[in-house]
């Protein structure tokens, strides 16, 4: 019987230990149909049964919006970089939103499927990876919204602001992606850690919104430098995102290849650790979540 | 020859049982630090105890699986019989790859489809059609996989009326042949399933195991089934693993394996020899015991099975107004017939007398039964009484594919002369 087992190819070993790089890419590539139906599930169970439907995804940008305006703009005075107020804080809070969405809901991915993960085998990256994908359809129809606005400003200009889209415009899919993995990988992390101490659910819920003031959604990055601030502000990987997202569509911010390239290798060092305790994680969590 | 599928070898388990929380970090340093820098056997799994969760154990890690070893051919249909905490579970999950062994390996040639549970993945907002793929594809199919047997899926589920309905909508018998519909259309090699039975009516549980049927005999594909329904597991499977406290007890053809399995069940004992306490001034009762006919060493009663009652006793005085009564009760005490050797025609002798009784075959329903017996004087004086003398369990016997599965009402089923007129 040994003799027999042991000659032959099997198409599969489930095994205790394994190596720790032995993510499975060709299961995933396998399961690609079902990240597309996880998709479209997060994106019609979420407006069923409401009245306004999709309408909703505009309708939280468009509040945060008129709030930061109000508060930061007209009560504290903060310089929005000679650009419209609103133009200003609703690129700031679309690609914010992005990245926090992506980190907030990927960081509780395994306690949130454990009824699915609990029940059968596939792949557990297809579920982060489905989330990163469902937001970018919020994302796209938010983006929507944005140039909505730029073209009301474009036709209605106030009188001392001034935008323009650059040539940083070909670097938006980048962006995307840079914030799509950032907050995947930190999310994938933080997952991972939460199956055995929860404690850091409690952090996330509420340091993502403290992270968003040490990014640049509310003040220009000129301003933190102004106030002498500016490396603080500048050791957060997505100001570097955002500055460039900025300056791609309305030619304001600081944009450098530098600042870029050290979000982008912050990126990649997040997502390969995430990437790889995630996958050590997923084999066992069911047992200790 | 038929080859083998799945090998499993040395596979063993290891839960933590009581609270996970406090320590665990200081814990996991030590045992990060043991195993992976000083390169030693993990300590805590050193002291792991058999999974006997009556018993109180001293250490807080339990093996659910211990050193399984087994092999499963293609085209085989393996029951997985044990009671509650067995591991029968843990091992589905383990081959299911929901969870990772803790020592030893599975190898498996070809996909692997399991039904831990049916529906999983349903979204209550989204309708029917919508729910198959999606259900279909965390199971393991592609699109166009889903695409190409949607009409059959949507048929063999009969809720075509409701396909485009939100599944919230649905009772909770349709949600779950829905669901059973995707899941046994499903093109694997291996299919896993676990107590889909427990749901669903009658008609659904036909369609259940008939389909099962017709997978593992019918396409020839391995199928593993984990039921506490021994009718249903005698009528499907041809081979029985039994699981006891983690370990394989029994891996032999299903009905030994069953066997094994329901006498080890020490609530129904089918033999009793009586001590000096039955040893009265009129007779002595030496012995009773319940088998089916012409097999002394099998003990399981099956509902099929002619089944033989013999009393072994001595007669002290001779007396042929000494009646040797049984009662027949059911599980809960109402007494069913009365039956003794009298109405039979046997008359007792002075000394050793050993008096057999046939029940017919098919007599008796599945079920427990208690039986008293009594020994009577002249029709009318009790001389000695004794209730629930003895306790026998007649089981499910071997079914056709697509039949009832479940008890018929009453406790006998007599086998009647019907004719045409």
């Amino acid at each position: 019987m040994d003799k027999s087992s042991q000659s032959q190819n099997w198409d599969l070993v489930i095994k205790g230990h394994t190596s720790l790089f032995d993510v499975k890419f060709k299961d995933l590539w396998h399961y690609r149909d079902l990240l597309f139906l996880f998709v479209k599930r997060d994106f019609v169970s979420f407006y069923k049964q409401t009245i306004l439907g999709p309408l909703w995804f505009f309708i939280q940008p468009i509040f945060t919006t008129v709030v930061f305006s109000f508060v930061f703009s007209n009560l504290a005075g903060i310089s929005t970089d000679g650009l419209p107020n609103y133009l200003f804080y609703l690129t700031g809070i679309t690609a914010w939103q992005y990245f926090a969405d992506c980190l907030t809901k990927t960081s509780t991915v395994f306690r949130d499927n454990v009824s699915i993960f609990g029940k059968v085998y596939f792949p557990r990256l297809i579920m982060p990876l489905s989330i990163v994908v469902s937001n970018l359809v919020r994302f796209g129809v938010q983006l929507l919204l944005m140039f909505c606005m730029m073209i009301y400003f474009y036709l209605f200009p106030i009188a001392g602001t001034h935008f323009e889209i650059t040539t940083g415009i070909f670097l938006f899919p980048i962006l995307i992606l840079l914030m799509a993995l950032l907050g995947l990988g930190l999310g994938l992390v933080i997952t991972a850690i939460t199956t055995k101490y929860r404690d850091l659910v409690f952090l996330v819920t509420f340091g993502v919104q403290l992270l968003m003031y040490g990014t640049t959604v509310i003040y220009p990055l000129s301003y933190a430098r102004e106030k002498g601030y500016g490396y603080l502000v500048e050791l957060n990987p997505m100001t570097g995102i955002i500055e460039s997202f900025r300056y791609a569509f309305l030619g304001k911010g600081e944009f450098t290849f530098w600042s870029l390239g050290y979000s982008a290798i912050i990126t990649f060092i997040l997502l390969f650790i995430g990437i790889i305790i995630f996958n050590r994680t997923e084999k066992n969590f069911v047992d200790t979540i | 020859m038929s080859r083998p599928i799945i090998h499993v070898e040395n596979l063993s388990k290891a839960y933590q049982i009581g609270q996970i929380g406090t320590g665990t970090i200081s814990r996991d340093i030590e045992r990060f630090w043991i195993t992976k820098v000083l390169g030693k056997d993990d300590p805590f799994l050193k002291i792991g105890e058999t999974n006997d969760r009556s018993s109180k154990g001293t250490s807080d890690i339990v093996w659910s699986l211990k050193d399984i070893n087994f092999e499963i051919n293609q085209g085989e249909a393996v029951g997985i019989i044990g009671k509650n905490g067995a591991g029968k579970s843990t091992l589905l999950k383990l081959l299911s790859r929901v969870t990772a062994p803790t020592n030893g390996e599975i190898k498996v040639k070809g996909r692997i489809a399991s039904l831990l549970e049916v529906g999983t993945g349903f979204h209550p907002e989204l309708s029917g059609r919508e729910n198959i793929y999606l259900n279909g594809a965390i199971l393991g199919m592609r699109k166009k996989e889903i695409t190409s047997k949607l009409d059959e899926i949507i048929d063999f589920s009969g809720v075509e009326r409701y396909i485009d309905t939100p599944v919230k909508r649905y009772s909770s018998g349709m949600y779950v042949r829905l669901a059973f519909a995707v899941a046994a259309h499903l093109e694997s090699e291996i299919l896993i399933v676990d107590e889909v039975l427990a749901v669903g009516d009658a008609e659904f549980q036909k369609k259940c195991l008939g389909k099962m049927g017709d997978i593992s005999k019918g396409q020839g594909r391995t199928v593993l089934f984990v039921s506490h329904n021994m009718a249903a597991v005698k009528s499907l499977c041809s081979r029985g693993i039994f699981l006891e406290n983690g370990m394989v007890k029994k891996d032999d053809i299903v009905e030994r394996a069953v066997g094994a399995y329901l006498s080890g069940d020490s609530e129904s004992q089918n033999q009793k020899t009586f001590s000096k306490d039955y040893d009265k001034k009129q007779f002595s009762l030496q012995q009773i015991s319940i088998n089916p006919v012409g097999n002394n060493d099998d003990y399981v009663l099956d509902e099929y099975q002619e089944i033989e009652i013999n009393t072994t006793f001595t007669v002290k005085e001779i007396d042929q107004s000494m009646h040797f009564t049984y009662v027949l009760n059911n599980e809960i005490g109402e007494p069913l017939f009365t039956f003794s050797h009298v109405s039979g025609g046997v008359h007792l002798q002075l000394g050793l007398n050993e008096v057999r009784c046939v029940l017919p075959k098919g007599f008796l329903n599945i079920g427990s039964y208690f039986m008293s017996f009594y020994v009577i004087e002249n029709a009318k004086t009790t001389l000695f009484v004794e209730k629930d003398i003895m306790t026998f369990t007649i089981q499910e016997g071997e079914r056709p594919i697509g039949s009832w599965m479940g008890k018929e009402p009453g406790f006998i089923k007599p086998v009647f002369d019907w004719s045409k007129i």
